[in-house]
Order: structure tokens, then sequence, then C-alpha cells
């Protein structure tokens, strides 16, 4: 074995020259594998209220439960995107300046889009009957 | 560098599309297409939380048949993306890396995917009544 230039100590700790090792890969197996269930529910939610009325679509969105699991779908889901939009920037985009940009757009839109999601359903699962 | 051709090496382009390259290329093309997608999801929930009436024209719009016919790719690409990331969780666990066996799960991963989006469009206009 030739002689490693990363000392024992980087070695050791496998963060790697991003300083985030395995971070970003894990995470978005772990939002993926939360995803699975609640993506099969989300759906099958959606199709059993095709043609449904508001009234009966605003019931099932504020259920405690389906807020709940809807909460948690969005965040998975908008964590998700932005982990693997990421990916394709930097696949992609070679400009660093333009890469840096898209990176941060696509880290704004997620958490603005994923936060008005999860407000509207916030603000149907507290509403005062 | 500028003004001087120099030999480059082989690009995606002078391969052969096998299934392995067309299904990896299509995982990201259903990614970026749902992360556009959310947009969508966003709107419909915003208009439930604002009233009956905003609700009624967003549900008017993605009823409409150009809206359909996107919601109908949108839940092609959504179960694509959940079969095939199924695929990925596979290898990522050391699963199904042997060509013949990648290939049989490819193969299977684009028949799941249409015939879940066939099935949930089945159930979908079964429930509402018809398809108008």
């Amino acid at each position: 074995m030739t002689e490693s230039l990363r000392s024992p100590l980087g070695r050791v700790r496998g963060l790697g020259s991003a300083r985030s090792g395995t971070t970003h890969w894990w995470r978005q197996r772990l939002t993926a594998l939360a995803l699975l269930p609640l993506i099969i529910w989300f759906v099958i939610g959606l199709v059993s209220h095709v043609g449904a009325d508001h009234a009966a679509v605003v019931a099932w969105i504020a259920a405690p439960l389906n807020a709940a699991l809807l909460v948690l779908l969005l965040t998975a889901g908008f964590w998700h995107v932005q982990l693997g939009g990421r990916v394709i920037i930097e696949d992609y985009i070679h400009g660093e300046g333009l890469k840096i940009f898209s990176v941060v757009a696509l880290n704004f839109a997620t958490i603005a889009v994923g936060l008005a999601c999860v407000l509207a359903v916030l603000k149907l699962a507290l509403r005062t009957v | 560098m500028a003004g001087v051709q120099r030999p480059l090496s082989p690009h995606l382009q002078v391969y052969r599309p096998q299934i392995s390259s067309v299904l990896s290329i299509t995982h990201r093309i259903t990614g970026a297409s749902l992360g556009f997608g959310t947009l969508l999801l966003a709107w419909w929930l915003i208009s439930a939380a604002t009233g009956a009436e905003a609700f009624a024209q967003a549900q008017g719009v993605l009823g409409s048949i150009p809206g359909r016919l996107v919601l109908f790719g949108f839940t092609w690409a959504l179960f694509y993306h959940l079969c095939n990331g199924i695929r990925h969780l596979g290898w990522d666990a050391g699963l199904g890396f042997e060509i013949p066996v990648m290939e049989r799960t490819g193969i299977a991963v684009i028949i799941f995917s249409i015939v879940l989006t066939i099935a949930a469009w089945a159930v979908g206009c079964t429930l509402a009544g018809g398809v108008a």
C-alpha cells in the first residue's frame, strides 16, 4: 500500500474534502425510505377523493392523523427534492457562479414552497369549527 | 484551450441505449419533474386552505383535459420514481447488482409504474362516477 496523503485523523473522521462525509447521501436515502409509505398513503387518499367537493377534501386534510401524515410527507418530500435537485445541479451546471446561485435558489424555493404547504395544512387542521 | 480541437473521450451519445442507462436518466428526469410538480401540490393545498371558491377554481383547471393529461403524466412519474427508488434502495443494500437481475428489475419497474398509473386512474374515475 502506498503512503496516503490523508492524515490518520482525517481518515478516522471520514468526512472527505467537502467536510460532510456521507451525510447528504444518507439523508437522501432516509427521506426516500420515509416517503415510500407516505406517498402510497397519499396517493390512496387522493384517488379516493377524486371528484370530492371542498368540504370533503378539507375534512380529510384536517383530520388529526391525516394532517400529521401530510406534514411528515411535505417535510420528507421537500427535503428529498432539495437533496436530489442539488445533485442534479452539481452534475450539470459547471460554472461556479451559476452553480452556487442555482443551489441557493433551490434551497430557498424548497423551504418557501414546503413551508407554504405545511401552513396550508396547519390552517385547516387547527381551525375552530 | 481556445481554438484547439482536442480529441474527447467517448461521451454518452456513442453508447447504445440500455436498460441501465435509460432507466437511470429517466429516474433523474422524473425526479426533477416531480420537484417542479410540487408547485401544483402547493397550489392545490393553498387553494383548499383559502376557501371553496379558490378550491373550485384549482379543481377546474386540474380537472380540465390538459390538466388531467399533466396529472396523468405526474402520476406515472411518481410511480416510476417510487418503483425505481425501491430498486436504488436495494442496490444501496447490496442487492440485485448482477446484470441479468438488474435488467429484470428494470423491466419490472417499467411494467409496475404503468400498471399502477392505470390502476390509480381507473379507480379514481370509477369512484368519481365515470370519466366526465
